[in-house]
């Protein structure tokens, strides 16, 4: 059985209140708080990028295990903020970890999906016992036209999963995917913020392959709603995932624990795996854990992950070094819209 | 005039990702035939009702792109005119058979929207707009805000009057099987929608649809509709008896009132003269709703009720389906809630008449509707069509 060895995330500590991002643009901030269900979220610094990102929920992910980054033997970075258009991230982020030579670094990209793609690639190397361990990080510092939408919610985290067959804190009992070519966002080579169409990203792009990579799993894995803990999903704002969950069976309490785009936002290909590291960060031993990513483009890949006993110690470690999920959320400095606009390159 | 209308029939309204104009078109075109009891070889013409195949579609040879589609080698035609391109094409139709060139006539209404980006769809509606209002960056929910600011400073009209509107055609959609909205909306529901242009809120505003609808319309007295079980012969049939156009300036600022659309009241008055009936004689009307103050400003501008006046009587229930005594208004749900694909908007509204008149349409049947009239609008209302029909 391959599964999760250990995790890490990063957030950056600056955050920004949707509210302040409406008046900007003289839009009403109750009116937009609660229609996007988003009430403020995580900025990067200036000095932070996508390898930054990577590179902190990576080092945080190996400080919590007894790991060391010369055993990984494949490192996936998935983005839609790669720095470089050529130039690999996963290169960087492995010199920096000093993971050696002997590995296979990949970038992936695939909107907010590219890591959870990583993760299911590393699987089938890991199940085929090609490598011994992988690693697949997920960071963004999610780009957005101003006055677009999208400003309210796109935000900067990262997490990284540290993937293995022994000494698991979670078991990856089964995945699926589900593609189809669905325009609903973009970004072309060479151009700054992403294009999306509107109310067409939601039913037949988001929920139409949400549920299909979910109805999937549910036949493979032989199970239902019921048989589930806790279930996490991209988060796109803070509509989505409870519209999906709703729809395919599950309570708002099964839900809960992974929504943290409430006040941390959408950050891309981080959104489902922050949202998976806050559930890791409290479920208990033998917790059947329903995740879902979902990418533009469009694809949704699923999982079905139980805990082992080896979880808690992770947990506590995540705490004691002050990087649990939450620790991190809580951990924040406020800042205005024109310090966001500088802190993001935009002026 | 004896115009007969042959066959009718609309695809749902709404945001129909997986069919394509042609699909569109496909499905309407077959109903209204297969409605009439012809085959295509039966149609001398198509006229097609589309504001935005250049713009969104890139397509603008519309007259020929549908009629090879529906395997058709007569003349055919776009006819634009924003909105009120359904009523039109329709108008042209009739005005063909009129001058003797044709004997049966198709009319096609479609439009897709939904596939496009919503600003460049609010971009192109734009193109119905005057140079003036552009370059000032306004939208229609702007140039009808401040139709609406005016109505309500001079009448005293309010947002909840607006509001009763909306509430009003979506009880009525939600009895229509192919409007784009089947849900149930209160004044509340209005009043806390997002803000678009003051005082117009979300709920306000007739959305961004797909659809297309079709008429056959003939000079012939044939019987049509044998086929389906229907004798639409002599007295039953459901005659065009007007068809009026009026034209107005293409901005606000260059009208001597904002509180009325003179080409509504023009094409209006026309088209009774052409009738030899009045507003007292409607049964069933279906009116441009394009924003919740457009139907207040059409009930008063067609003669139904006088000015400043229409919104308490919307309010009060007056032309509702199951509470008016006199008239209905919007029965299919009008543009706010059976959609708006604006080149289909005017052709639906005959469709949904031809059915009123006919006794076929279902939850929403107006008892005992005999005479009906279609109020399509262009812009802010710089044309309007009138058409009347009678069974």
């Amino acid at each position: 059985m391959v599964g999760i060895v250990s995790y890490g995330t990063y957030i950056p500590n600056y955050r920004i209140r949707v509210a302040d991002i409406a008046r900007a643009w003289k839009k009403d901030p109750t009116e937009v708080t609660r229609s996007l269900g988003v009430e403020e979220k995580a900025a990067p610094a200036v000095d932070e990028d996508a390898v930054t990102i990577a590179l902190e929920a990576a080092l945080r992910c190996l400080q919590v295990s007894k790991g060391k980054p010369s055993d990984i033997d494949a490192l996936f970075v998935g983005s839609e903020s790669h720095p470089y258009a050529v130039n690999p991230t996963s290169t960087i982020v492995g010199e920096l970890l000093g993971v050696g030579n002997d590995y296979l670094a990949v970038d992936l990209e695939f909107a907010c999906k590219a890591a959870t793609a990583g993760m299911q690639a590393i699987a089938g190397l890991l199940e085929s016992r090609a490598i011994s361990y992988g690693l697949t990080i997920g960071a963004d510092t999610a780009q957005s036209k101003p006055h677009d939408v999208l400003e309210y919610t796109s935000a900067a985290a990262g997490a990284a999963y540290l993937m293995g067959r022994d000494a698991l804190v979670a078991r990856l009992v089964a995945y699926t995917s589900f593609s189809s070519d669905t325009p609903d966002f973009w970004r072309r080579d060479g151009i700054r913020y992403p294009s999306h169409a509107g109310r067409f990203t939601g039913e037949p792009a988001y929920f139409a392959h949400t549920a299909g990579a979910a109805r999937r799993l549910f036949e493979k894995a032989g199970c239902q709603p019921d048989d589930i803990d806790y279930c996490v999903f991209h988060m796109p704002n803070g509509k989505f995932p409870r519209e999906i969950a709703r729809r395919l069976g599950f309570s708002g309490e099964k839900l809960a624990p992974s929504l943290t785009v409430t006040s941390l936002g959408n950050p891309y290909s981080a959104s489902m795996l922050v949202g998976l590291a806050a559930v890791l960060d409290i479920a208990k031993p033998n917790a059947r854990i329903f995740a879902v990513s979902y990418g533009s483009g469009a694809g949704s890949d699923a999982f079905l992950f139980e805990t082992t006993a080896a979880l808690p110690k992770v947990q506590n470690a995540q705490r004691k070094t002050k990087n649990s999920v939450q620790q991190q959320m809580e951990k924040k400095t406020y800042i205005d819209y024109v310090q966001y606009l500088k802190q993001t390159h935009k002026i | 005039m004896n115009i007969y209308v042959a066959g009718v029939a609309t695809t749902k309204f709404g945001e129909l990702w997986d069919v394509s104009p042609r699909m569109l078109a496909r499905e309407a075109v077959t109903g209204a035939l297969s409605d009439a009891g012809l085959s295509v070889g039966d149609v001398d013409a198509l006229f097609v009702g589309n504001m935005l195949s250049g713009l969104l579609g890139r397509q603008e040879h519309l007259g020929a792109f549908f009629a090879e589609e529906l395997g058709m080698k007569t003349p055919a035609f776009k006819v634009e005119g924003a909105c009120a391109s359904g009523g039109l094409a329709l108008h042209n139709a009739i005005n063909s058979i009129l001058a003797g060139q044709y004997a049966t006539v198709l009319v096609l209404g479609v439009e897709k929207m939904t596939d496009h980006k919503p600003e460049d769809v609010a971009t192109a509606l734009m193109g119905a707009g005057s140079d003036e209002e552009r370059a000032a960056g306004a939208t229609f929910p702007g140039l009808y805000a401040l139709l609406a600011r005016v109505h309500m400073e001079e009448y005293g009209t309010t947002e909840e009057e607006m509001a009763s509107v909306a509430v009003k055609n979506h009880e009525h959609a939600h009895l229509n099987p192919n409007a784009q909205f089947q849900n149930l909306l209160t004044v509340e529901h209005v009043m806390r929608s997002s803000k678009i242009t003051d005082p117009l809120k979300l709920l306000d505003c007739s959305p961004i649809s797909d659809g297309a609808s079709a008429i056959i319309v003939t000079g012939d007295k044939r019987p049509f509709g044998q086929t389906q079980g229907r004798q639409e012969t002599g007295k039953n049939a459901i005659r065009i008896v007007a068809s009026a156009v009026a034209t107005d300036t293409l901005g606000l600022a260059q009208r001597k009132s904002l509180t009325e659309l003179r080409a509504t009241r023009e094409a209006a008055d026309r088209a009774y003269a052409q009738a030899g009936l009045g507003p007292d004689d409607i049964d069933v009307s279906e009116v441009h709703d394009c924003f919740t103050i457009a139907e207040i400003f059409a009930l008063e501008d067609l003669g139904f009720f006088r000015k400043g006046s229409a919104a308490a009587q919307i309010t009060r229930g007056s032309v509702s389906l199951g509470q008016s005594k006199r008239l209905v208004v919007n029965p299919s749900g009008g543009l706010k809630g059976c959609g708006h694909p604006v080149g289909a908007t005017g052709v639906k509204q005959v469709v949904e008449l031809t059915e009123q008149l006919r006794g076929t349409a279902g939850k929403r049947q107006v008892p005992r509707a005999r005479v009906a009239l279609a109020h399509n609008v262009g812009g802010s209302g710089a044309t309007a069509v009138v058409h009347i029909l009678k069974r």
